[in-house]
């Protein structure tokens, strides 16, 4: 197999498995189970959030709003669950979260695709009027007792176990949905007709409206879709949690836009790919929990990943400068 | 009313009028207190420190660029100014101490801007991500500096700059206004003003007409970390402390303020008085919600609706015309 150099993917990978040799020599206990578990169950919410961010970059837009979406679902479904239908199974309260997030998804989606608005004012907007309305008119306190689903779903493993030294590690069964989140994706994004005109008014939403594709419809979905996944991660950081706490998720949109970027895709669209997507979320993960194996303070952990951002998207950026001075 | 119609035909009229409204409003909702002399001042003391940073970012979008880190360099340099002013022990009062801590914290926030413009300029990244990393960067220094604690104990000299009142007018308001003047004139009277606009409505005729790309975005990378310190050393004042994650919530505020002062994200165009009249809207109104004891996060929402609100006119009317 040839291995392209010029490719974010390369670089980010190579990252990763310095990091992981280093970390391995400085602490040979890195390389266990354990550690691989505890950085799965880190990227379970990042991961979704990241995928719903990379279609947003994709479509040529940028997405500010999705944590302010997750949270707000997360603790309207736990309220309303809780009051009206505690009845509901795990897989219906997902199936509700993700209602609740396609809702404000469409919000964002007419004003963007029927005002046609700029994406980060918008969702700078909504990211304030969601987190407002939540706050100001449901609720301020934890939500402590979560609905029976979504306890019965924050208790669920796909795998346990004991390590030689007694201690315990677990996977979270909602990582397996995440898995289904990155396949669904794919599918769509690369067999389906959807998929491509994702990428086309991405790369040229002029052009891509006079071969005849709806560009208002499809920046519709592409809304209503990341409302959607925004709104299932919600669901699931709270049960994983075992608490809806208002607060949380909001300012981790940048870091998850961080991750997706280092993984490859453009601000200016038309770029991005699932697979780079991981491995940017794995390198952020593999650095919010384990810069400290390799004896970085993790008072330092912002300046790492600053530096990472900047490493990762300036290298490429100054390779195509250099490219488009020589053609030039 | 032909009058009243060419004030609401431009942006900057139309949020005189609201700006305006607001204030009426406020003060007919709760005249005893919103006149009141205490909340007039109090507003005057709170608006400046988010002002100034609306106002780098403002020169920012003008070249169709954006700066995220003005947070990161406001707490780094605050901190820096901080550390000073506790371990260096002048003798006096402290006068000649502050002056130190400003003039490194100002060296500080434009080396920040040098690097933000480097990174932009010659190695080509897109904006929004070169000062979304360098933010984190910056405020990550400030974290390890600090361990992540506030810096406290200051000389008297240092509450000058925040919490005094020169002829009985604050000084934060005095400082913003030489800022909000300064930048007014660089960007209406002099070559790099126009040489900025220029850039932002069209990079590619910009750079036939011979305009020194580089050089002008890393100036205007410098200018704005320089604004993003003054900010940082108003905040150190009035709060008489530093700490790495104070006014994380600024961010989005400058940004909002931004845009609902007409300065167009893409670049180009923008005043200086509409940024003015849209700090001015934000403060009577949330000052306001304040007397009529409504919860913070009412105000967030208030401020996104007006954002959104001030959007779709705006787009609306360019689409009508």
């Amino acid at each position: 197999m040839k291995i392209d150099w010029s490719r974010n993917e390369t670089l980010v990978a190579l990252v990763i498995l310095g990091f992981c040799v280093a970390a391995a020599v400085s602490d040979p206990g890195f390389l266990s189970i354990s550690t691989l578990t505890d950085l799965l169950r880190g990227g379970i919410v990042l991961g979704i959030f990241a995928v719903a961010a990379l279609i947003v970059l994709i479509s040529g837009g940028i997405d500010v709003s999705f944590t302010a979406v997750a949270a707000f679902t997360m603790y309207v479904t736990a309220m309303i669950l809780n009051a009206a239908a505690p009845w509901m199974p795990w897989w219906a309260a997902l199936g509700f979260g993700m209602g609740v997030g396609a809702c404000l998804g469409a919000f964002n989606g007419v004003l963007i695709a029927f005002f046609g608005l700029p994406t980060l004012i918008v969702t700078l907007g909504t990211m304030s009027i969601f987190r407002g309305t939540m706050l100001t008119f449901i609720g301020q306190k934890q939500i402590t007792t979560l609905p029976p689903g979504m306890r019965d779903f924050g208790r669920m493993m796909l795998l346990r176990g004991e390590n030689a030294d007694g201690s315990f590690y677990s996977l979270h069964g909602a990582f397996a949905v995440t898995v289904l989140v990155v396949i669904l994706t794919w599918a769509i994004l690369h067999h389906t007709m959807l998929g491509r005109q994702i990428f086309a008014i991405g790369g040229s939403s002029e052009s891509a409206r006079r071969i005849g594709i709806n560009v208002r419809q499809v920046q519709f979905f592409v809304y209503i879709y990341v409302g959607a996944l925004a709104g299932l991660a919600g669901i699931i950081h709270a049960s994983m949690a075992r608490v809806a706490n208002p607060f949380d998720l909001v300012g981790l949109e940048l870091s998850v836009i961080a991750a997706v970027v280092l993984g490859g895709a453009r601000l200016a669209g038309g770029h991005g790919t699932l697979t780079g997507t991981i491995l940017g979320v794995a390198l952020i993960v593999l650095v919010r929990n384990s810069l400290i194996v390799l004896g970085i303070p993790s008072t330092w952990q912002s300046v790492t990943i600053g530096c990472l951002i900047l490493i990762g998207t300036g290298l490429p950026a100054w390779q195509a400068k250099r490219a488009a001075a020589r053609a030039a | 009313m032909p009058a009243l119609q060419r004030i609401l035909s431009t942006t900057e009229g139309r949020l005189a009028v609201i700006a305006f409204g607001v204030f009426i409003a406020m003060a007919l909702l709760s005249p005893d207190k919103f006149l009141s002399v205490q909340n007039l001042t109090s507003m005057a003391f709170q608006f400046p420190e988010f002002a100034i940073l609306a106002l780098a970012m403002t020169i920012t979008m003008l070249t169709g660029g954006i700066d995220l880190s003005v947070v990161g360099i406001a707490n780094m340099t605050a901190i820096i100014a901080a550390l000073i002013l506790t371990n260096v022990t002048g003798s006096g009062d402290g006068w000649a101490v502050l002056a130190l801590a400003l003039c490194v914290s100002m060296v500080v926030g434009m080396l920040a801007g040098l690097f933000n413009g480097i990174l932009i300029a010659k190695l080509g990244l897109p904006p929004i991500l070169a000062t979304l990393g360098s933010g984190l960067i910056f405020t990550g220094i400030a974290i390890a500096m600090t361990g992540g604690s506030a810096v406290m104990g200051f000389p008297v000299a240092t509450a000058w700059i925040g919490n005094s009142t020169v002829l009985g007018i604050p000084t934060p308001v005095i400082v913003f206004a030489l800022l909000a003047l300064g930048v007014s004139l660089v960007l209406t009277r002099t070559g790099f003003g126009i040489k900025l606009r220029m850039f932002g409505t069209n990079p590619l005729a910009a750079r036939y007409a011979a305009v020194n790309i580089d050089a002008m975005l890393i100036k205007v990378y410098i200018f704005s970390g320089a604004l993003a310190a003054t900010s940082g050393m108003v905040v150190m004042s009035r709060a008489n402390s530093a700490k790495a994650d104070y006014g994380s919530s600024y961010l989005l505020l400058a940004v909002l303020i931004a845009v609902l002062g007409g300065v167009n994200p893409y670049g180009g165009y923008g005043r200086v008085i509409g940024v003015i009249l849209a700090v001015l809207s934000m403060q009577f109104l949330s000052s306001g919600m304040n007397m009529l004891q409504v919860s913070n996060f009412a105000r967030e929402l208030i401020w996104g609706s007006l954002l959104i609100f001030v959007m779709i006119m705006n787009t609306w009317r360019a689409r009508r015309a």
